[in-house]
């Protein structure tokens, strides 16, 4: 015996090692179906502390090598590049008003419907610094680790679509598993069609969209996004592009997907380690639109200039920021983006909202005045502070009520002053401050009435309001009927 | 180029540094990872299999070529998300395989070595198909004409890597 086994020694060896080595492939295998605990943790954290260190280094000489380079000599190009960007710019101010009205009403109608959205609150930045060197394992790694926050399971992604999502987490670095891996799968819709379907890679590296049945109709060139059915990602995220549609085996199509990121490009990535989960309040909507509706129904006074401490001296006219910083009863279905620095009636793009101009939407103001019990506030107002919105006060109930009920006689006067084609005619192309305009002279020509008068009852249940804004010299005539002024209606 | 028979007692045995047994392998696995990411031609290289190679034709142990390739492979394996044992047995077998070989064959030829090294990595790849598609189930396609090309260009490249070990072998 001991013969044969000098004799065939290093086979023997060669034998039990690879016995052993396919003994623990089978451990392995059976852990992973039970979903037991990584039997290999140890190993694979030796390796990448081996490995990773010198992958980062690189990674950071490189980087800094190109950063100088491009930032310091390479400039070629930067002032064309910086025009094209700021017409880009342009246009997508245009896009982003378009997009925020028919987002809102979606908000408005989720909120109705009760429908709970995801949203992707937080992300970090990860720079991709290696790979796994083999085509059946397609993943990469990243330079955040457990020390960042990052936890299996977040999702991955570029400005251009998902990457992937984290699969394993060492302390400084992870594992991203990329979307094209044939083990991965994400639930994906088409946009147009709503069809769903999980997206697989495929051991040649194309992705493919799966469990479509084969008498739906795709068309090449759809969209397809994330669908949130995962739980890995959020509803909605760009994914990629149908590039070629056939039968497949059984009773699916066979959907070839061309990823909207560069996986074979990666470089930068943003790890989503916070997604929250809201549900829209019915009464926001509602309280937003209701006070914004009488907001504009009401008519505008010019303050009168506010006497400040007890010199009387006249305060000074507030800066644009202060006007730009509307209340809350604007318009919800205005753009959010728009740059606070515009001066007041100052000329912008055709079609482009001006700051002041421009009401913003689900600020914090708004946000107050939809607080529970909030009502109109007929707090009397100290002398001179003039501009404060009592219109903004109001919730969806008191609003309502307002309007049912009789309004004052100066109200009513004022109301019909302004709806006369011959009372402050509107000058043409000049931005509308209508709404705090209006708030402004409700506050001034309303008698403060006690809390116990009326309809209008008093109970401020600790909201708080900032002053309205200086309005303008009163070009009501301008204001529509609709939350929407038609002077900064963007071009559908 | 012809493939020169040679008796036990003629071939010469080599042995490595210690530091050079670490960081050759260690330096290969990095490269391996890295390169591809930067470019993307470089996946049809194995630059682990042509330094188990290398190192199991320099020393001409079984035993040594198998174990090197093995913990080569387990390393190699320990960086994918697959189970480790993949690149492990495959190595194992190519470091068994190309020591034994090396008793046998004159391998400081480059066209023995430019041969050996197409030879083994075809069967590095059969390994690991058989291995992922019958152990693991893996959906894996297999393709006579890519893994000749992959072979053919992997040995191109593994005549530089040997003439690299060259220089860091030491005589025994």
């Amino acid at each position: 015996m001991e013969s044969v086994f000098g004799r065939y020694r290093n086979l023997v060896v060669l034998v039990v090692v690879l016995f052993g080595q396919i003994l623990g492939l089978a451990v392995q295998v059976r852990r992973a179906r039970d979903k037991d605990s990584e039997p290999t943790r140890l190993i694979r954290v030796w390796a990448v502390g081996a490995v990773t260190p010198l992958e980062k280094t690189l990674s950071w000489v490189r980087t800094s090598s190109g950063g100088v380079w491009h930032n310091y000599f390479y400039l070629r190009g930067v002032r064309a590049e910086n025009r094209e960007l700021k017409r880009e710019i342009e246009q997508m101010r245009l896009d982003q008003a378009r997009i925020t009205q028919d987002a809102d009403q979606a908000h408005r109608l989720q909120a109705l419907l009760g429908f709970k959205e995801k949203f992707i609150s937080q992300t970090i930045a990860a720079q991709v610094i290696g790979g796994t060197g083999s085509e059946l394992s397609r993943s990469v790694y990243i330079d955040k680790g457990d020390r960042d926050g990052i936890k299996p399971d977040m999702a991955v992604l570029t400005r251009d679509g998902i990457v992937g999502k984290v699969l394993h987490v060492y302390r400084s670095t992870s594992l991203v598993l990329l979307i094209d891996d044939q083990t991965s799968g994400v639930g994906s819709i088409l946009e147009k069609s709503r069809l769903q379907g999980i997206l697989r890679g495929t051991s040649s590296g194309t992705v493919v969209l799966e469990k479509v049945m084969s008498d739906e109709t795709v068309p090449v060139g759809e969209q397809v996004l994330t669908s949130g059915g995962d739980g890995v990602f959020p509803k909605g995220l760009n994914v990629g592009t149908v590039t070629k549609v056939s039968a497949g085996s059984d009773l699916f199509l066979n959907i070839h997907v061309r990823p909207a990121a560069d996986l074979n490009r990666l470089e930068e990535v943003l790890v989503v380690t916070k997604v929250d989960e809201k549900q829209s309040a019915p009464e926001l909507a509602t309280t937003v639109r209701a006070a914004d509706i009488l907001a504009q129904r009401l008519p505008g006074v010019p303050p009168k200039p506010e006497p400040t401490g007890a010199g009387g001296q006249s305060a000074p006219p507030k800066n644009s920021a202060d006007q730009n910083s509307t209340s809350a009863a604007v318009p919800k279905t205005a753009p959010q983006a728009v740059p606070k620095t515009t001066k007041p009636n100052s000329t912008t793009t055709p079609g482009v909202p001006s700051a002041q101009s421009t009401p913003k939407p689900q600020t914090a103001s708004q946000e107050q005045i939809s607080g529970a019990g909030a009502q109109i506030t007929s707090t009397p107002r100290k002398p001179g502070s003039a501009g404060a919105p009592v219109a903004a006060r109001l919730s969806a109930t008191s609003a309502q009520n307002v309007v049912a009920n009789p309004q004052p006689a100066v109200e009513k006067k004022n109301l019909e002053k302004k709806n006369s084609p011959a009372a402050s005619p509107s000058v043409p192309g000049e931005t509308t401050t209508g709404t705090s305009a209006n708030k402004t002279s409700v506050a001034k020509t309303a008698p403060p009435k006690s809390p116990a008068s009326g309809t209008e009852t008093s109970a401020t249940n600790g909201v708080t309001k900032k002053p309205a804004p200086k309005p303008n010299p009163p070009n009501a005539a301008a204001i529509p009927a609709k939350p929407q002024p038609t002077s900064q209606d963007p071009p559908q | 180029m012809a493939i020169t028979y040679t008796s036990g007692e003629q071939v010469e045995v080599y042995r490595f540094s210690l530091p050079a047994t670490i960081l050759i392998p260690l330096a290969a696995i990095f490269l391996q990872a890295w390169l591809p990411l930067r470019f993307r031609f470089f996946t049809i290289f194995d630059l682990p299999l042509l330094v188990t190679i290398g190192f199991a034709t320099a020393r001409r142990n079984p035993l040594a070529g198998l174990f090197t390739g093995g913990l080569i492979g387990i390393l190699q394996d320990a960086l994918t998300h697959q189970p480790i044992g993949l690149y492990g047995i495959s190595k194992t077998v190519v470091g068994f395989g190309a020591s034994s070989l090396g008793i046998k064959l004159d391998v400081e030829n480059a066209g023995a070595r430019f041969l050996l090294t197409i030879l083994f990595y075809v069967v590095h790849e059969i390994v690991y198909f058989f291995i992922a598609r019958v152990l693991v189930s893996l959906q894996m396609a297999w393709s006579w004409p890519h893994e000749i090309f992959s072979g053919v260009a992997n040995a191109a490249l593994g005549l530089v890597i040997y003439a690299m070990l060259d220089r860091v072998k030491q005589r025994t």
